[in-house]
């Protein structure tokens, strides 16, 4: 490896651009950072050598060099924000209605474009393995390109000599000369002090640093970064992330999906509550919606631990765990789970009251009975000689080729085949009953049944959720926040004084807010004699 | 110098690779994972998992576990579901032969009343055990997507195959001939 | 509750004028030559821009005791405040760099913001359970006030690319430049159009299928574009130039579409016409106004701006939001499109950071780039909420 030794003594590694001690730019390297022709010197990392711009030799640093670049990185996140927006054109799988086949969905709804939508697998592109990569290569770059800067510069500024190179001082962006006899340096100190600058000198040469720190401010977000990547990378792994569903039904008992049979839920009620639409503040908005306009979804529920032996199936054995109540916004927490009210249908029916009356006459009455619909018995007597015995029951009827049959197990719509006995007859009348329908099986029925009350109950959808991951990923944002914050909040700001003959140089160098360093330098001059030094920069348009 | 030279080369191209190869193994696990979908506890040749149901209008309940040594046939059903009404009467033609050469036929239901159970019981003249999971706990367990699902397990408790759609008689005989003890 | 409500809406319009005059104050600082006078009236311009935005402040508490909640639940909450948050930003940077040609440009843009937020319904609305959440105000007024802060980054790289491009020529610059401050004569004309109409209480009622039901959509503007299959009711109202596409079956996407298009020819109406005034381009006969401007400092507020602005959008419209979705939709992720865009918001502005500390890209690049990221910003506001809807749609 070469080594450059510089003029002021210091050796430096090779593709140093300025010296690391006193800022000398070294001959032959000033292409590295663009500085040949130019009239400032570029100050990115102080001209310090950078590795990915030194090695370049095997394959593992090729790859290492492409992800150190800023360059890719920048590509990357150009890559990422198309990728992104794209997904944004039409609503992705998870937010098209459920029970709709997608493949035909996206066509029906927006046309062709909609289908290549789909075909390229567009409707799932936040979880397709190539938006993953791209974000993980953003991952990767970031830890490169920051292992890459972060050492040399922390190096560098730790090596810095406050005694600087002529040219190095004359090519800073803020630069003076001040020719005078009696300027007064210990006054420059004193004001800088107030200023809360550093001060190092070496044989009467001076260098007042202040807020180092927050040059390390884009390594620290970046480390938040990738602690927040890595955070939502372990959702993978099932032991620290569980996310399922469950529903349940008023009155009802559920065993908590993902929680291996060991928990359970009881709804008690589920609540759902409108604005009143007479409340003066918002009437109008209530009509222009021309819908009630929620205000709770709401589950109370009895939370149970199951205390036998776990064995799917079997009757459980629970012990109240705590009762609580799941709102938006409001989850119920109990051990390591959360559930969370997320979804909710109403009005399935519970009870059905019937009675018995003639057939012409609709205000005669012979009995009542009624069906609790979560588990009707077979056979109704009503006391006074009339029997009523369920031939059929179907929760969810639809005709099928002229026959009823049920599509599901849940009482959306549901409907009955009774056979009625009145008092003394073995032949039954029989008919068919159901929301809108009332048909008598034979035509010659002297009795009908008519349903005088029905009973509803709501169902309760709720997420389970488990989730080790998040303290890590709030880690990571936290540390993101202080990064930034470190970083752009604070700059780091250097001004050098050079003593000379006849008066001193000054120069001044920030990474950011030139006026705000110019600001400093004058208060730190006034009452020295030292003339305030000039912005050399010219900005090209 | 030239030495140390070397080893700093020698321990960066260590570290690089190192760095490269952590990463390039968490994007390649991120991937699987995120592709892989949910780990499937129901597989061929897995340990079929235990579980207790009643016998349907009985208070006799059925342990998976008291059946080793048996082939036990797993049939996921229910009244509102048409194919699982074309392949019932296949399970009642074969239940007498295999239940005589030690083979278990389990048909759990998914209905939540016993009143369209036992209808449907009747309509069909069905008289092989039926099991009732009216919570649906262990068609969680045995993650049952579509019914009817059919699982056949071996006399040593391990799954053997797993059918999703009806079965036709003759592929249910083999599935069962499958399971039957030596 | 009701007098809550006027007072409120008094205060807003107050705050509206104030804002207008002070713009004019800025105005007279750019003009005149003698420092004296120009101080003096940079001086009365901040001063009634604070009366302005403390007025702003006024109308935002009353109107949150009249309802209730925090007034940011609606587009035209949302986007009224919004424009308090930039005037707040800009008044913020003023007493960084003491600059008056900020406020030149800062409050106009904030006025075209405040009169926009008031096309849009202005009843209040209650709040689905949702948005039940203190987050809603920590969330919502910390990215807004975040977004605030960016947009006088754009405000900094307009008058920068309006000082520095070369007008001599025409160029890739100049054109763009012209486009930009078209879109916002585009935005004037939609005010006024807007304005004007709902004035003369127009009204014109289609019926058109819409999801394959009959519905009446009824129309504030002109058509020119007609639903789909859609039948005119009004006898008064013009009959469409044209129908919507069929593929376009929103309640009010045809509806949407015809503003969309009043918007473009009144834009291109007004544009023309100044054009015609100015006879040279608009940006053109701002840039001399500029001269004595210095662009170093124009391009430093830039920066400024976005190093401040970053952190803050962060907070408020990702970390934040992720607590507040944590919470409400149990995930504090989702990929909902309003989500995406505020990411992609993130991204542009790390690009920026990163383009501008390690590649150097200053000056031209860097206001142009501003420019992009303001129309991110509007994007996300306009076009996500009216056109891809989301979890995150108030319209």
């Amino acid at each position: 490896m070469r080594q450059i030794n510089c003029e002021c003594g210091h050796v430096n590694p090779e593709g140093t651009v300025l010296c690391e001690s006193c800022g000398k730019p070294v001959e032959g390297n000033q292409h590295i950072d663009g500085n040949e022709g130019e009239q400032l010197l570029n100050m990115r990392y102080d001209g310090t050598a950078r590795r990915s711009q030194t090695y370049n030799r095997t394959v593992v640093d090729k790859v290492w060099n492409f992800f150190s670049s800023v360059k890719v990185g920048v590509w990357l996140i150009v890559t990422t924000v198309i990728a992104s927006a794209v997904g944004t054109i039409f609503p992705q799988e998870m937010y098209i209605p459920p029970n709709v086949d997608p493949a035909t969905h996206y066509q029906d709804q927006f046309g062709l474009l909609g289908q290549i939508y789909y075909q390229l697998g567009f409707h799932n592109l936040f979880t397709s393995w190539w938006y993953m990569i791209l974000l993980a290569m953003i991952g990767i770059s970031i830890i490169i390109a920051s292992i890459d800067r972060f050492f040399p510069l922390y190096k560098i500024l730790k090596k810095q000599k406050p005694k600087r190179h002529e040219t190095f001082m004359k090519k800073q962006r803020v630069f003076g000369r001040t020719e005078s006899e009696d300027v007064d340096i210990e006054r420059f100190k004193q004001n800088l002090k107030k200023q809360r600058f550093k001060i190092f000198e070496q044989d009467g040469h001076l260098l007042a640093e202040k807020n180092r720190f927050a040059r390390w401010g884009p390594y620290v977000n970046h480390i938040g970064l990738i602690v927040f990547l890595i955070g939502a990378l372990l959702r993978f792994v099932p032991a620290l992330y569980i996310d399922e569903f469950v529903w349940v039904r008023e009155g009802e008992t559920a065993v908590i999906s993902g929680t291996e049979g060991k928990y359970y839920i009881e709804n008690k009620d589920f609540i759902l509550e409108t604005y009143d639409e007479n409340d003066e503040r918002f009437q109008d908005a209530i009509q222009n919606q021309g819908a009630p306009i929620p205000k709770n979804f709401q589950t109370d529920a009895v939370i149970y631990e199951r205390v036998d032996d776990i064995v799917p199936g079997k009757e459980p054995e629970l012990e109240v765990l705590k009762e609580a109540s799941a709102k938006m916004n409001q989850p119920i927490k109990f051990e390591e789970f959360a559930l969370y009210q997320a979804s909710y249908q109403l009005n399935e029916f519970s009870e059905m009251t019937f009675k018995i009356h003639d057939k012409e006459d609709e205000d005669t009455n012979y009995g009542e009975f009624t069906v609790d619909l979560t588990d009707p018995k077979t056979e109704y007597e009503l006391g006074n000689g009339y029997n009523v015995v369920i031939e059929n029951y179907y929760p969810e009827y639809e005709m099928n080729d002229g026959r009823p049959v049920s599509v599901s197990k849940f009482p959306k719509n549901p409907a009955f085949v009774f056979n009625l006995y009145p008092p003394g007859e073995s032949e039954p009348e029989t008919s068919f009953l159901g929301i809108g329908a009332n048909i008598d099986a034979s035509g010659d029925n002297q009795y009908k049944l008519g349903l005088v009350n029905f009973d509803v109950r709501d169902v309760t959808g709720l997420t389970v959720k488990k989730d080790y991951t998040l303290p890590i990923i709030a880690l990571g944002g936290a540390i993101f926040m202080i990064g930034v914050i470190q970083g752009m909040y604070w700059n780091h700001r250097r001004i050098w004084l050079q003593p000379k003959e006849n008066g001193v140089w000054i120069a001044g160098h920030t990474n950011k807010n030139w006026f705000a360093l110019r600001r400093d330098i004058g208060k730190a001059v006034e009452g020295t004699r030292i003339e305030e030094p000039v912005d050399q920069f010219e900005m090209k348009s | 110098m030239k030495e140390s030279t070397l080893k700093k080369k020698q321990k960066r191209l260590i570290f690089r690779s190192a760095m490269l190869l952590v990463m390039a193994g968490l994007v390649v696990f991120a991937v699987v994972s995120s592709l892989g979908g949910e780990d499937a506890v129901i597989a061929k040749g897995e340990k079929a998992p235990n579980f207790q149901l009643k016998k349907f209008g009985t208070d006799e309940t059925v342990d998976l576990r008291d059946l080793e040594g048996k082939g036990v046939m797993l049939n996921f059903w229910a009244t509102y579901c048409e194919p699982c009404k074309d392949e019932m009467p296949y399970m009642e033609e074969l239940y007498d032969k295999y239940e005589n050469q030690g083979v278990e036929i389990l048909a759990i239901n998914l209905d939540s009343t016993d009143i369209v159970v036992e209808r449907f019981l009747q309509e069909y003249g069905l008289t092989f055990p039926i099991l009732r999971d009216e919570s649906g706990q262990v068609m969680d367990l045995y993650q049952i997507g579509p019914i009817p699902t059919s699982i056949f397990i071996n006399p040593e408790g391990e799954i053997v195959e797993q059918v999703r759609g009806a079965l036709t008689l003759s592929k249910l005989d083999g599935y069962l001939q499958q399971i039957t003890p030596e | 509750m009701v007098d809550m409500l006027t007072i409120s809406s008094n205060l807003l319009y107050a705050s509206f004028f104030l804002y207008l005059i002070a713009t004019f104050f800025f105005g007279g600082t750019i003009r005149d030559r003698e420092k004296g006078s120009s101080q003096m009236a940079g001086n009365i311009g901040i001063v009634i821009t604070i009366i302005g935005f403390l007025s702003q402040a006024g109308y935002f508490f009353t109107r949150w005791s009249a309802s209730g909640h925090a007034p940011v639940s609606n587009l035209f909450e949302y986007t009224t405040f919004f424009g308090m948050m930039l005037v707040l930003a800009f008044i913020v940077l003023y007493f960084i760099y003491h600059v008056n040609w900020l406020g030149l440009f800062a409050l106009p843009v904030a006025l075209l913001l405040i009169a926009f937020a008031s096309m849009f319904p202005t009843e209040l609305s209650p709040l689905v359970p949702s948005l039940q959440s203190h987050w809603l105000y920590i969330h919502v007024t910390t990215a807004s006030l975040g977004q605030g802060i960016l947009s006088v980054s754009f405000v900094a790289g307009l008058i920068f690319l309006i000082r520095q491009v070369d007008q001599t020529n025409k160029s890739k610059h100049t054109s763009w430049l012209e486009f930009v401050l078209y879109v916002l004569v585009a935005t004037i004309a939609f005010i006024i159009i807007s304005t004007t109409f709902s004035a003369m209480e127009y009204e014109a009622t289609f019926q058109a299928p819409v999801n394959g039901q009959e519905a009446e959509i009824t129309y504030e503007l002109p058509a020119i574009v007609g639903p789909a299959s859609g039948e005119l009711l009004s006898t008064e109202a013009m009959s469409p130039l044209f129908s919507a596409p069929e593929w376009m079956k929103g309640q009010d996407a045809a509806k949407k579409l015809n503003t969309f298009l009043w918007s473009i020819f009144g834009g291109v109406a007004l544009y023309g016409l100044l054009r015609l005034l100015l006879r040279k381009r608009i940006a053109a006969s701002i840039q001399p106004m500029l001269k004595r401007v210095n662009p170093e400092l124009v391009d430093e507020v830039a920066y400024r701006a976005v190093a401040i602005g970053f952190p803050i959008f962060t907070l408020g419209a990702l970390i934040f939001a992720m607590i507040w979705a944590q919470q409400a939709w149990d995930r504090f992720w989702g990929w909902d499109p309003k989500e995406v865009w505020a990411l992609i918001t993130f991204f542009f502005y790390a690009a920026y950071l990163h383009l501008r500390l390690s590649r150097g890209w200053q000056g031209t690049k860097s206001a142009w780039l501003a420019v992009g990221g303001f129309g991110i910003i509007m994007f996300n506001l306009i076009v996500v909420n009216l056109v891809i809807s989301g979890l995150h749609s108030y319209a």
